[in-house]
């Protein structure tokens, strides 16, 4: 065992000796809207990056390449971007490339990676848009928008049989647009009545004049959401005005930690996760879950979000792709990342190869998530799908 | 029917914070025809001034009071540093120097306190009034909306300090004939109207989560309330706040929501175009 | 033509050809779109110092013509499959005869009137087309591959779409240039300094400051076309971002109102100054701290920006620099 360290080490040493690198380029919202999910993306990227050079780097048909990360602040600024991504290509000739943080960025930064055919593996992007406009170099980690909801629809489904009237409410931003768009179309698919269909203005912090109307409307279940601070609001305000629903589901803001914060008001919101540290995917290449979870926390000293799940996934995928391919050749790699069809920590991965919607997300599964009360404490609990529930779903909530 | 019923009355509570915003907007500009673009900075800069001191145990309603305070000083501060030297310039100049003065705000509030949101946590009790569902929040920042703008009529009108800035309000040049020193009443004023955006701010933390960016969205719905009451006007401006809160909240249950910000800036620019002096006519 | 013994114009060409001929020849695409916001920000500047820096009216809002132009593009190339050229003429057209008809209105209103009527304008749009369904609501129009695919791939398209940039950068410059030295201008410097004696003097200020508010659209709504043809989508916050509309104000005043140097300078400096402090570690939180401390120190001690400096210390560089 030791022999093998040791000789381990040395193809690391020789590797690294020969200077055999990957460059992966990126930009990283370290100011402006997105920078705290951008920053914890890039946490899990270079935990990443850690553990594969750790590793002595990753083995591509007999040698070994260590990975080293060349990032710049985007702002959160679609004007930054092209900007940022040019230079990462032209001038600072990287092989691969991620994505910036959300589907807004990700959109500008696609035109220039495939300008010049550079691969680029999306994550924090979950617009399915972006991969029906024809480019062919771009991957999506996360579990598209048309998707997102469609689990907590079945689940409210299996919970109760009977329940007609729901409400769908949402940010009025690209992304929860798209996905309540689409949880529309699929709550009628499965026999809900959609009383109330609206969105509400990205700013808004008074959702009195919502509140009144999904009263008004009689809706027994409310889905919907945006981001964090209009989802936590809305919650809040959902608990003070006592509006009497039998299950809350949110995009994004009941999926972090600090929703723990609003107390009560917490309490039975269900949400959609892109990932959760308790998930047990049977993984067949990379850490498992509990080991990811476990690295993450020595390296940074909290529970990863799946924010930082989806920025190591990133890597991983890249890294499998390498080893699948053999080699660093573009057109190679292309091929793995379109043949791939792996489970890792993050869960499922399969990418479309049809030309209408290339390198979409296929494989990938929300799980969702519910605020509960566990020994007088808040935590939140995996609800469904069934095989991966850490409790049973809360229901009715009030 | 009761739903519309409880539409309007939310916005009537909330409308009347919209409105005290609105006059610490308008009593600047009534004063000494600046419009202060650093008004929604300033309102953020209330949230966070509340935010702070109950971190530091001091219950919110009466952290208004050091607000209040901490807003007259503030005011004072930004208006002898960026409005004093160009009072007298074209208005581009007051405009553009209060507008860096709030781009210094938010961008020293965005590096201490990035752009996440925050919370003032304390405990709301809700209420129910005939079917009407309200929490005491609300009501206490709609009270305390009615009690600041009284206060300030009372002074206005009743002391000597506030008969002195009606006086330079009026005739600047009049006023310092009569002896009365107009750029400490200027100053005094700017201040007040900092301390009014900054308590309004205060009370809106109390209601709704915010970020150093929040005070943006009072800011231009302190413009609609103060345009719809007549720049300069105060009273106006108050009920130019309560009439936005009930167009917000009688027009939401017929339309959809993110229809109601089209509506309000159009009616906005169309009250410019045709009564520039507000419906309860302004000054000019 | 008189215009080719001017100087000026022959620099107006030299520093078209600079920005058109710097990336092209080594291919740097890097420097390209460093290039590009430079470009873009001369284009916003120079236009919107048609009203502030001559008319003297304050345009709080010109963003929204940028905005309209882009969306006008987009949804003509993207939905209707028009080609890039049209589009954007059209877009330039219909956006400019759109702010004739608003300028009837709101350029009634003086001052601080007129400066919060902008806003409100910008603002309304915005919100109008977050709501408004033919051009995709909050979600936006997104371009597909094919519109680049037309023109000749997105590697190509993407140059030609820079040059086109670089040549409203040039026409903006231009018409500054023109529009300062006609007697259209001279009225218009006449509203500015008074508008009710130039209205005595027989300027037909409302008919002048109509025509010069249509003006100042159609470029930047040509540029917001190119602009946003090259992101490849639009949203409602990236088109109608009242903030870069401030920003373009603060590049007027950097450079000197009034001036058409001044607002190209001006633009050009407040890209290169905003790219420096965001590379710079530990200066990167604070670049709009730094923007807002620089424009309160233009206002209180140099009101007449870069050029008034210049020209108090060399007076003669008025004839050369206009």
């Amino acid at each position: 065992m030791k022999r093998l360290w040791v000789l381990l080490a040395l193809m690391g040493a020789l590797a690294f000796a020969q200077g055999n690198t990957i460059t992966i380029g990126l930009t990283v919202s370290k100011t402006g809207k997105y920078n705290v999910e951008s920053v914890n993306q890039l946490h899990g990227i270079e935990l990443w990056q850690k553990w594969v050079n750790d590793q002595g780097g990753i083995p591509i048909g007999g040698k070994r390449y260590k990975v080293a990360l060349k990032y710049y602040d985007d702002e959160s600024k679609a004007e930054r971007v092209q900007q940022l991504y040019s230079r990462l290509i032209s001038q600072d000739k990287v092989d691969f490339l991620i994505s910036p943080y959300s589907s807004g960025l990700t959109a500008k930064a696609a035109i220039i990676s495939e300008q010049y055919g550079k691969i680029m593996v999306a994550t924090g992007a979950a617009s399915d848009s972006i991969f029906k406009l024809g480019y062919e170099h771009v991957y999506q980690i996360y579990t598209p928008a048309s998707r997102y909801l469609t689990g907590t629809l079945d689940m409210l489904r299996a919970a109760d049989a009977k329940l007609k009237k729901i409400a769908i409410v949402y940010e009025d931003s690209k992304f929860a647009k798209a996905v309540a768009t689409a949880a529309k179309a699929y709550a009628q698919k499965k026999g809900f009545d959609v009383v109330l269909f609206e969105g509400y203005p990205k700013s808004t912090t008074d959702f009195g004049p919502i509140i009144n109307k999904i009263k008004a409307a009689g809706a027994e279940a409310l889905v919907g959401g945006g981001h964090y601070a209009d989802g936590a609001t809305f919650a809040r305000q959902l608990y003070e005005q006592k509006v009497p629903l039998k299950m809350i589901a949110l995009l994004v803001a009941p999926a972090s930690d600090e929703f723990a914060q609003l107390g009560d008001a917490a309490l039975g919101v269900v949400a959609p996760s892109q990932w959760e540290p308790l998930v047990k995917y049977q993984q067949t290449c990379g850490p498992s879950p509990a080991q990811f979870t476990k690295m993450y926390q020595d390296a940074y000293g909290k529970l990863p979000a799946y924010r930082a799940a989806g920025g190591f996934a990133a890597g991983l995928v890249l890294q499998r792709a390498l080893m699948d391919a053999g080699t660093t050749d573009p057109a190679k790699v292309k091929a793995a990342l379109d043949a791939m069809d792996v489970t890792i920590f993050f869960g499922h991965i399969k990418f479309s190869t049809d030309p209408a919607s290339h390198g979409l997300q296929l494989g990938h599964e929300m799980v969702q998530i519910q605020w509960q009360k566990k020994g007088g404490q808040l935590a939140k609990q995996i609800v469904w799908p069934l095989g991966a529930k850490t409790a049973d779903l809360v229901y009715p909530i009030r | 029917m009761p739903e519309i019923l409880a539409s309007v009355l939310d916005g009537l509570l909330i409308g009347l914070v919209y409105g005290l915003a609105a006059i610490g907007l308008t009593l600047i500009f009534g004063v000494m025809d600046v419009v202060n673009l650093a008004h929604g900075a300033v309102i953020a800069l209330g949230m966070f001034a509340v935010y702070l001191l109950f971190g530091a145990g001091l219950h919110p309603y009466l952290g208004l009071f050091v607000v209040a305070l901490i807003g007259l000083a503030f005011g004072v501060v930004v208006y002898l540093v960026a409005v004093r030297p160009i009072i007298n310039a074209p208005p581009l100049m007051t405009l553009l120097s209060t507008f860096s003065v709030s781009m210094i705000i938010i961008g020293v509030g965005t590096a201490v306190w990035s752009t996440s949101p925050y919370n003032v946590n304390f405990p709301v009790t809700t209420l129910r009034i005939l079917g009407y569902t309200v929490t005491s929040a609300r009501l206490v920042a709609a009270l305390a909306a009615v009690l600041v703008t009284g206060f300030l009529y009372y002074f206005l009108y009743r002391t000597t300090l506030g008969k002195a800035v009606r006086a330079v309000a009026n005739n600047r040049e009049a006023a310092e004939l009569m002896g009365i020193p107009s750029q400490q009443i200027l100053a005094i004023s700017f201040g007040i109207g900092t301390a009014l955006a900054m308590l309004s701010g205060a009370l809106i933390a109390t209601l709704f989560p915010f970020t150093i960016l929040s005070g943006g969205i009072y800011e231009l719905k302190s413009f609609v309330a103060s345009v719809l009451g007549g720049l300069g006007n105060p009273t106006g401006a108050l009920f130019g706040g309560v009439i936005l809160g009930l167009i917000e909240g009688s027009v939401a249950p017929f339309i959809k929501i993110s229809w109601t910000n089209v509506i309000e800036f159009v009616i906005f620019v169309l009250i410019l175009l045709f009564f520039p002096t507000g419906l309860f006519g302004g000054r000019r | 033509m008189k215009l080719f013994a001017r100087p000026f114009f022959w620099l107006i060409v030299a520093v078209t050809l600079l920005y058109a001929l710097l990336p092209t020849l080594g291919q740097n695409v890097t420097l390209r779109e460093t290039l590009v916001l430079s470009a873009i920000y001369i284009i916003l500047a120079a236009n919107l110092n048609l009203m502030i820096g001559y008319t003297g009216y304050v345009n709080f809002g010109s963003i929204v013509f940028f905005g309209l132009g882009g969306y006008l593009t987009l949804w003509l190339v993207g939905g209707h499959h028009w080609g890039l050229y049209p589009a954007v003429l059209l877009a330039g057209a219909v956006t400019s005869l759109l702010a004739f008809l608003l300028g009837i209105g709101v350029l009634r209103l003086r001052g601080a009137y007129f400066a919060l009527a902008t806003i409100g304008i910008n603002e309304a749009v915005k919100d109008f087309v977050a709501n408004f369904d033919p051009w995709g609501g909050a979600e936006g129009i997104f371009l597909p591959f094919t519109a680049f695919k037309a023109m000749g791939g997105p590697g190509k398209a993407l140059w030609t779409v820079y040059l086109l940039i670089v040549l409203v950068m040039g026409l903006s410059l231009l018409v500054a240039y023109l529009v300062k030295r006609s007697k259209f201008g001279l009225g218009l410097f006449a509203i500015r300094e008074d508008e009710d004696a130039a209205m005595v003097l027989g300027v037909k200020a409302p008919l002048f400051k109509t025509l010069v508010y249509s003006l100042s659209a159609f470029l930047p709504a040509v540029a917001g076309g190119l602009y946003f043809f090259k992101n490849g989508s639009i949203i409602p916050d990236e088109a109608f971002n009242l903030h870069l509309s401030i920003e373009a104000i603060v590049m007027v005043m950097l450079g000197g109102q009034g001036t058409v140097t001044g607002a190209a300078v001006g633009a050009a400096l407040y890209e290169r100054l905003r790219g420096l402090l965001l590379t710079i570690p530990g200066l990167s939180n604070f670049h709009l701290v730094i923007a807002g401390v620089l424009l309160l120190l233009i206002i209180l001690f140099a009101p007449g920006g870069l050029m008034g400096w210049l020209y108090r210390a060399w007076p003669r560089l008025r004839r050369v620099l206009e």
